[in-house]
């Protein structure tokens, strides 16, 4: 770990990039995991239960997918600020108020992705699951089962934007070096200063340790599967 | 049911279609509008128009007919420049003067003399002396002109710090007191200047744990700091346009000005046509002549009196800063 880190700080001029490293993922795991959390059952719900207003519901859904995440930055900038409804709070420029910004970008993908899937493939293991007898706790349980590859897909996107968001991140984290810059804000930073190639070299770091998670992911997923194959 | 749905694919459709066709439509009017009645009485007269005040208020000198338009100059500068509104409101006074279409990035110093150094720009209007000196040494820009200088002045809370014109007294009270501080850190003039201060008061900043670097612009770094009742450094243009013009409108007060350290000079440099022969260097140093000439400078003077009751620039073209 030293030789790494003596490394990067030989390589990359004064900008925190260990510690942007470090915030990047703590802020992206946290808010992967709370929009996991809330985005795969509102997805299962919304797909399992008619009400009125579910179309509008679900186009609205479609709509937040795509929302500016500058836009979302600047409504919690200004929820969190001083003299914002929830300035008490002091979240602002803090980890805590950037991972409440991505969750809101987040969720709304995860909820979206994992509730198209539902329609496809829920009708078909709910029969299934009726006719063999199954009680209401084994049906989910066993939708959760067979879907689990898609909503492993789904919590990757949401993790791939996580990581990769700038926008939102500047304006609530404030990019502060050694405490809310991350790696995408140094990245940023970096281009101000005209400092193109460590901005590159950064953003190659960033995608290198992306891919070497999905890795990780993929290999416990494997393991899984032949657990259950056994 | 596949009925409506039909139909209201084709509304939708048809929506599209209109809206492509009204887009397409006001680019072939904006053209058009002002040019139709133009070119029925007399072709010369739009042009005539907008250079007419400027006619009037200098009657005598002999070449003030509107310049023929010449095409693009492209400049960096640094973001206090365009912050301010200087450089919209000479914009159009420099089209009609030399028929130049100034065009501007609005970047950090470190970055607007990278731009220079790339060649993406014609001109660069910074202040950071030293980098200035060492980018025409490197071979990149011709010759440096002082411009006008500006000043900074130290924003922060009234308390506990109370207004004073000493910056060695503020800057070692908020290291003793370890009083929050932010400073951009992003390597701009204004970072560079804050740096220097700190280094000429042999104090260190990373003392202060309340000291923290934002990385980002003068108006995003003025409302962090805003936000954490935190001391910064800043010119006094964009402070005084973000007191007055900000949604929320800034706490912060003046707590140190008049300093002799406070002072930021701008100095313009036409980037070396040796390097990049293709690069608009006539319209460089049009730039140049225009920015520096008598009437110019006179105009940099009366910016911003009007609106926030003082100067944001004084024009010092000629002098040896």
């Amino acid at each position: 770990m030293n030789a790494i880190e003596q490394w990067i700080n030989e390589t990359f001029s004064n900008v925190g990039v260990l510690s942007s490293i470090q915030v990047t993922f703590q802020m992206a795991v946290c808010s992967t995991a709370i929009s996991a959390l809330l985005g795969i059952p509102l997805g299962l719900l919304l797909e399992k239960h008619q009400f009125p207003g579910k179309r509008i519901v679900v186009r609205v859904n479609r709509t937040l997918m795509g929302v500016p995440p500058v836009v979302i930055g600047l409504l919690v900038y200004m929820l969190l600020m001083r003299r914002g409804p929830l300035g008490a709070f002091r979240w602002l420029f803090t980890i805590k108020g950037m991972v409440l910004a991505q969750t809101l970008i987040i969720t709304p993908i995860i909820c979206g992705m994992v509730y198209s899937y539902a329609v496809r493939t829920a009708p078909a293991i709910r029969n299934f699951a009726v006719t063999m007898g199954a009680s209401p706790m084994q049906t989910n349980r066993l939708m959760l089962r067979e879907m689990k590859n898609e909503i492993y897909f789904a919590i990757l996107s949401g993790f791939g934007r996580s990581i990769s968001e700038v926008g939102a991140v500047m304006l609530v984290g404030g990019n502060i070096k050694g405490n809310t810059r991350t790696m995408t804000t140094a990245i940023s930073l970096l281009k101000s200063q005209g400092i193109f190639t460590e901005g590159v070299a950064l953003g190659l770091i960033l995608l290198l340790m992306a891919f070497l998670l999905q890795c990780l992911a993929d290999f416990f997923r494997k393991e899984e599967i032949s657990v259950e194959n056994d | 049911m596949k009925k409506t749905r039909k139909i209201l694919s084709l509304i939708l459709g048809l929506l599209i279609i209109a809206a492509a066709a009204a887009g397409c439509g006001k680019k072939e009017e904006l053209p058009a509008g002002p040019a139709e009645p133009a070119a029925v009485e007399m072709p010369e007269a739009p042009p005539a128009e907008p250079a007419a005040p400027v006619e009037s208020e200098k009657p005598a000198e002999p070449e003030q007919t509107p310049a023929e338009e010449k095409g693009v100059l492209l400049m960096a500068t640094t973001t206090s420049t365009d912050d301010t509104g200087l450089l919209d409101y000479l914009k159009p006074i420099f089209l009609a003067d030399t028929g130049w279409d100034l065009q501007w990035d609005a970047v950090g110093t470190g970055e607007a003399l990278k731009m220079g150094e790339n060649g993406d720009v014609a001109v660069v209007l910074v202040h950071a002396k030293a980098s200035e000196e060492e980018f025409i040494a490197g071979g990149y820009g011709v010759e440096r002109f002082p411009v006008m200088y500006n000043d900074f002045i130290v924003a922060g809370p009234a308390q506990p710090i109370a207004h004073t014109d000493n910056i060695e007294a503020v800057f070692s009270r908020i290291i003793k007191e370890q009083l929050p501080f932010v400073s951009r850190g992003d390597d701009s003039g204004t970072d560079k200047k804050e740096k220097q201060i700190w280094k000429k008061l042999a104090l260190d900043p990373a003392q202060d744990p309340e000291y923290v670097e934002s990385g980002q612009g003068m108006g995003a770094t003025l409302t962090m700091a805003d936000e954490m009742k935190a001391y910064c450094l800043t010119d006094r243009g964009t402070y005084l346009k973000m007191k007055k013009d900000a949604t929320v409108p800034l706490e912060l007060e003046i707590v140190c000005e008049g300093d002799a350290n406070l002072l930021n000079q701008y100095g313009v440099i036409a980037v070396n046509p040796d390097k990049y022969p293709d690069i608009n260097n006539v319209g460089a140093n049009d730039f140049i002549d225009w920015i520096c000439s008598e009437k110019v400078q006179q105009l940099i003077g009366e910016f911003g009196v009007e609106e926030y009751g003082q100067a944001l620039f004084v024009p010092n073209a000629g002098t040896d800063s």
